[in-house]
């Protein structure tokens, strides 16, 4: 029994969190993009949009995903017209992990992005490469380490996500109770010590488990450069 | 091929101004940093856009204000050497030396291995950029720029990041560039040095304007450039054929053209290879009379043609040796002394010694007996 349920729950977050990053991951490259290389009207405003989430209260941040995605908020009605549905749902936990990750993922990112010497694709250009051949052999391989530091950040922070999620998709059981939320239940029961025992040591080795990997990926990338 | 530059354009403070007209061989644009050299490369290869202005390679136009024509880079077939090699650090040597081909789509028309051997690069192929020397750096960049097809070659102050060593391996290497590949190659630079070995034409750049272009031999010869050229660098180019090898004694004879003989210190020339000798101004002293019992190797029957005396303790002559000039710096006092005037004869005397290996330089071969 409480092997099955931590197993329901691990799944339940590596769901949610995956789901959170196939969306987040491409939409924070732009930003880091449009950040590192462009000059533009409201860049200082998008900037600090994109903090906001990391300083803002978490529960304050759930808050304002319960007014705009709710089913009554208005972008809530615009995602209802395509079937996708946030409240008490897991796509909201999702979109609550993508909303809190975003910021740990836009950072390292961007710093990628400007340390890039576009001297390198100056070169490629002369060589013939179009704008897009560019990118895809030049910019991306280069920024690489980069978006890779931030997605292992991003997913370990949205396994871990609570504040955001309870407050804007609550404590659903199979639904949107993930990792940190179950912790939390059981610690508030006198009976769950020893499955709690076991979920506090999974989130553990995932959480370290994805530092070690992302330090792993990173020395790959580098040691190709060395080699 | 010719490439024909005619630009007009702002940048930020700074004015450029530039004509000129860069045909097979090497144009070398010079001047002191900050006159507008990278610019105008830049424009020329399509990364930086100009104002207004013009810029034709052959028949095609790559850049014309009047019709909003604006080539964009990688359509340009311009090569580019950049002063900090710009390779790709993520990938072998290899790769980078093809990029132009699987990434560009550069047509093949570059034998890979001639190119490999041609800068010596032949054993790098599997290393990463990172591995390499300064120098071996350039010379991959060099080839990975010549492996993209260009119709012509821009180069960046290409020897400014390397140490004395490192210039001195990769010279040899951009002569034969210069004398194989035929292309046209802009050479920017500030060192007299290498303009004075590579460059066939000289654009003399001041503050973004054309101060002067010609034939290098020439432009060195004019005394009106003054400092654009450097002062303490003044010097001449003298061009000839090694008619003769001494090796017991290490020198060799240089038949001039147009007549008289000169004799460098040189274990390395060839008899019948044509070289061009650089040498300075202030290395040539005068002498009225053939001077006797000197150690002085070169006495050269001179006819002084120009001479331009300044409120300094210097006086700058331009002499004809048979036809070449040749330039001479003496005190004010000695030419005073001696009652230097135009059209006078007179010996001048260079040490073989001040004319070094490294200022003996550049097989003209056979574009240069062609023009």
């Amino acid at each position: 029994m409480t092997e099955s349920a931590v197993a329901g729950i691990v799944l339940l977050s590596l769901k949610v969190s995956a789901v959170a990053m196939l969306f987040a991951i491409p939409a924070a490259f732009a930003v880091a993009w449009s950040l590192a290389r462009y000059e533009f009207v409201g860049k200082s405003v998008l900037q600090a949009l994109v903090t906001l989430p990391l300083v803002l209260p978490p529960v304050v941040t759930g808050y304002f995903l319960l007014v705009l995605f709710g089913a009554n908020g208005p972008l809530g009605h615009l995602f209802d017209a395509v079937g996708i549905a946030f409240a008490f749902r897991w796509t909201g936990a999702a979109l609550a992990a993508a909303v809190m990750a975003f910021p740990l993922l836009v950072r390292p990112m961007r710093l990628s992005i400007e340390a890039l010497d576009r001297g390198l694709e100056e070169a490629a250009a002369t060589l013939g490469a179009a704008r897009i051949t560019r990118f895809f052999t030049i910019t991306l391989p280069l920024v690489l380490p980069g978006v890779i530091a931030g997605s292992v950040l991003g997913f370990a922070k949205a396994l871990g996500e609570f504040g955001a999620t309870i407050t804007f998709v609550s404590n659903i059981p199979g639904e949107t109770r993930t990792l940190s939320l179950a912790i939390y239940t059981m610690l508030q029961s006198p009976a769950g010590d020893r499955t709690m025992m076991l979920l506090i040591a999974v989130s553990a080795c995932l959480a370290i488990g994805s530092v070690l990997l992302s330090e792993w990926l990173g020395r790959r990338v580098d040691v190709r450069r060395r080699a | 091929m010719s490439l024909d530059v005619r630009l007009n354009s702002q940048l930020g403070t700074f004015r450029i101004e530039a004509e000129f007209l860069a045909e097979a061989g090497v144009t070398a644009l010079f001047g002191h940093s900050g006159s507008g050299k990278t610019s105008i490369l830049k424009m020329i290869a399509g990364l930086v856009r100009p104002q207004e202005g013009r810029i034709s390679a052959g028949e095609q136009v790559l850049f014309d204000s009047a019709d909003g024509t604006d080539v964009p880079a990688q359509k340009r077939r311009v090569g580019m050497v950049f002063q900090d090699a710009r390779l790709f650090p993520h990938m072998t040597v290899a790769r980078n030396l093809t990029y132009g081909r699987w990434a560009g789509r550069r047509a093949e028309t570059v034998d890979f291995s001639r190119i490999c051997a041609l800068l010596g690069i032949a054993d790098l192929l599997n290393r990463y950029p990172a591995t390499l020397s300064g120098g071996e750096e350039q010379r991959v960049a060099i080839g990975r720029a010549l492996l993209a097809d260009p119709a012509l070659l821009l180069m960046d102050e290409p020897l400014a990041s390397l140490d004395q060593d490192r210039k001195r391996e990769i010279l040899p290497y951009l002569e034969e560039v210069r004398d194989d590949t035929g292309l046209p190659i802009v050479y920017v630079s500030h060192e007299v040095d290498e303009v004075a070995r590579l460059a066939d034409t000289l654009v003399l750049l001041n503050e973004g304007r054309v101060l002067g272009s010609g034939d290098a031999a020439d432009m060195f010869s004019r005394l009106d450039f003054g400092p654009a050229l450097g002062r303490h660098e003044a010097s001449s180019l003298l061009s000839g054929t090694v008619s003769g090898v001494d090796r017991s004694y290490g020198l060799c004879a240089i038949g001039l053209d147009g007549g008289h003989q000169l004799h460098i210190v040189s274990d390395r020339a060839r008899t019948g290879e044509r070289l061009r000798m650089r040498i300075k101004a202030r290395d040539v002293a005068l002498s009225l009379k053939p001077p006797r019992d000197v150690s002085v190797r070169n006495v050269l029957p001179a006819k002084v043609r120009d001479f331009v005396v300044e409120d300094s303790p210097f006086v700058e002559i331009v002499l004809d040796v048979a036809g070449q000039a040749l330039r001479a710096r003496i005190t004010r006092h000695a030419f005073d002394n001696l009652g230097i005037h135009h059209g006078q004869d007179v010996f001048a005397m260079i040490k073989s010694v001040a004319i070094g290996q490294r200022m003996v330089s550049g097989r003209l071969a056979t574009k240069d007996s062609e023009r």
